[in-house]
């Protein structure tokens, strides 16, 4: 069946930079070095990309970080534990915004 | 100008074959060659005897193995091992632990060499410690390298089995006991690391700073660690095909062909024996029937080291040790 996400979809976009490829040039050496080791390892920045990857819900993301992890030596537990950082960050988003619904009700209620 | 980042440009599940270009292909496509070096390590492999049935086994070994080296052949063994000194010897399997005579075998062969090396899966190690052997190692001075996949326990069994992580965890607080591992005791306890899937290890030095770190919190210490990447042979090969990842992981394997790890491959400065004496470039060409030289050559009638710039038999396989950092 098509789908808009198929896997080897994630190939074409090293044509990404076909037609502006200045700008996808500093892209991709900017992403390059956000991922060069630094204050933070390159395994936690594939963690945090892990975790981003399921807030945005990127499978391509999801699919190049979920392997990233395990090649940089991240286990399944640490990597469940990222997940559930990203979903806590969605959800209390959702959540926080309760205040609003909450001033909301007050303003406009006896 | 980089075009794509290397983590974004990750395989992405192919369809069809294992991709055409075979690795003696590649070599001289970088204009390499590879030929042996000056022999250092005669590695050992006493047959394919064990009580595991690892996923990720390059030899289908396991416990209905009937593939022993007997006791003649660890006679020729010793043999060579007078005849030629080498700095290492290294003896594997299957489970070592578990080859009738290994006691002896160790003791004969630790004075021929400046070190002795025993691969042990732990598990077999602690069934053996009855008959001794885990103390045995400890007077002889026998270096062990132990495989152990992970730090979370249900990838580490799912790679060598139900139970494992429990049992390997108590192993290696045995061999703590006894000073393996320990600060100043001079008794090597080093971890062998294999990724638990179809994907490729990572940086070996962070690997072995995660993993003392997290075995601290069992009490577990130990030297140092290497990571190598699985070989597509054996029970691997099977679980690959099985699985669908054997396309992948080959276009995996090429993608990140490192052609800086050739010079220094261990195949270069090894020679293996198989359980029947037969010699071998390495124990991968064990498992994929290619004999040194091509031509099969008992221990007993090897004079000399192999000579230096003699060709090493390869195979697809090859791949597997120069991906990425490489099995040096």
């Amino acid at each position: 069946m098509e789908t808009y996400y198929d896997p080897k979809d994630l190939e074409g976009f090293r044509d990404i930079g076909k037609d502006a490829p200045e700008l996808a040039g500093k892209f991709f050496d900017y992403y390059a070095a956000v991922f060069a080791e630094g204050e933070l390892t390159e395994r936690e920045k594939a963690l945090i990309a892990l975790a981003v990857a399921h807030a945005v819900q990127c499978p391509y993301c999801i699919d190049a970080y979920t392997r990233a992890c395990l090649e940089k030596g991240s286990n399944l537990a640490e990597m469940t534990e990222a997940v559930h950082v990203a979903t806590a960050i969605r959800g209390g988003a959702s959540l926080v915004h309760g205040v609003q619904m909450r001033k909301i009700v007050e303003r406009i209620s006896l | 100008m980089s075009v794509i980042s290397p983590v974004m440009h990750r395989p992405v599940s192919p369809e069809g074959a294992v991709p055409a270009e075979s690795f003696d292909m590649r070599l001289s496509r970088y204009g390499l060659k590879l030929v042996r070096g000056r022999t250092r390590t005669l590695q050992v492999n006493v047959g394919y005897l064990c009580d595991l049935l690892c996923r990720h086994c390059h030899l289908d070994a396991g416990p209905e193995r009937g593939e022993v080296m007997d006791a003649e052949t660890m006679n020729d063994v010793i043999a060579y091992a007078s005849r030629v000194r080498f700095e290492t010897v290294d003896i594997t399997g299957g489970a070592p632990e578990l080859a009738p005579g290994i006691r002896p075998f160790l003791a004969r062969l630790a004075p021929l060499t400046g070190k002795l090396i025993l691969r042990t899966n732990l598990v077999a190690l602690r069934e053996a410690a009855a008959s001794g052997l885990m103390q045995s190692c400890r007077e002889l001075g026998v270096a062990l390298a132990a495989s152990f996949p992970s730090t979370h326990p249900a990838q580490a069994d799912a790679q060598r089995g139900a139970g494992f992580w429990e049992k390997g965890i108590e192993v290696l607080r045995d061999l703590n006991r006894l000073g393996y591992g320990c600060p100043g005791s001079g008794l090597t306890l080093d971890l062998v690391v294999n990724p638990t899937g179809a994907y490729l290890p990572g940086s070996e030095g962070q690997a072995e700073k995660t993993f003392k770190q997290r075995l601290a919190r069992h009490g577990i210490v130990f030297n140092g660690l290497c990571s190598f990447a699985n070989v597509p042979l054996g029970r691997y090969r099977s679980w690959l095909e099985e699985s669908g990842n054997l396309a992948p992981y080959f276009k995996t394997l090429q993608e990140r062909f490192n052609p800086a790890t050739v010079e220094g491959l261990m195949c270069r400065s090894l020679i293996s024996v198989s359980w029947d004496g037969a010699l071998y470039d390495c124990d991968f060409n064990i498992a994929a029937g290619l004999p040194l030289g091509l031509t099969k050559t008992h221990v007993s009638s090897m004079a000399d080291l192999p000579g230096e710039g003699a060709a090493i038999t390869t195979g697809d396989h090859c791949y597997a040790c120069t991906a990425g950092a490489g099995f040096t």
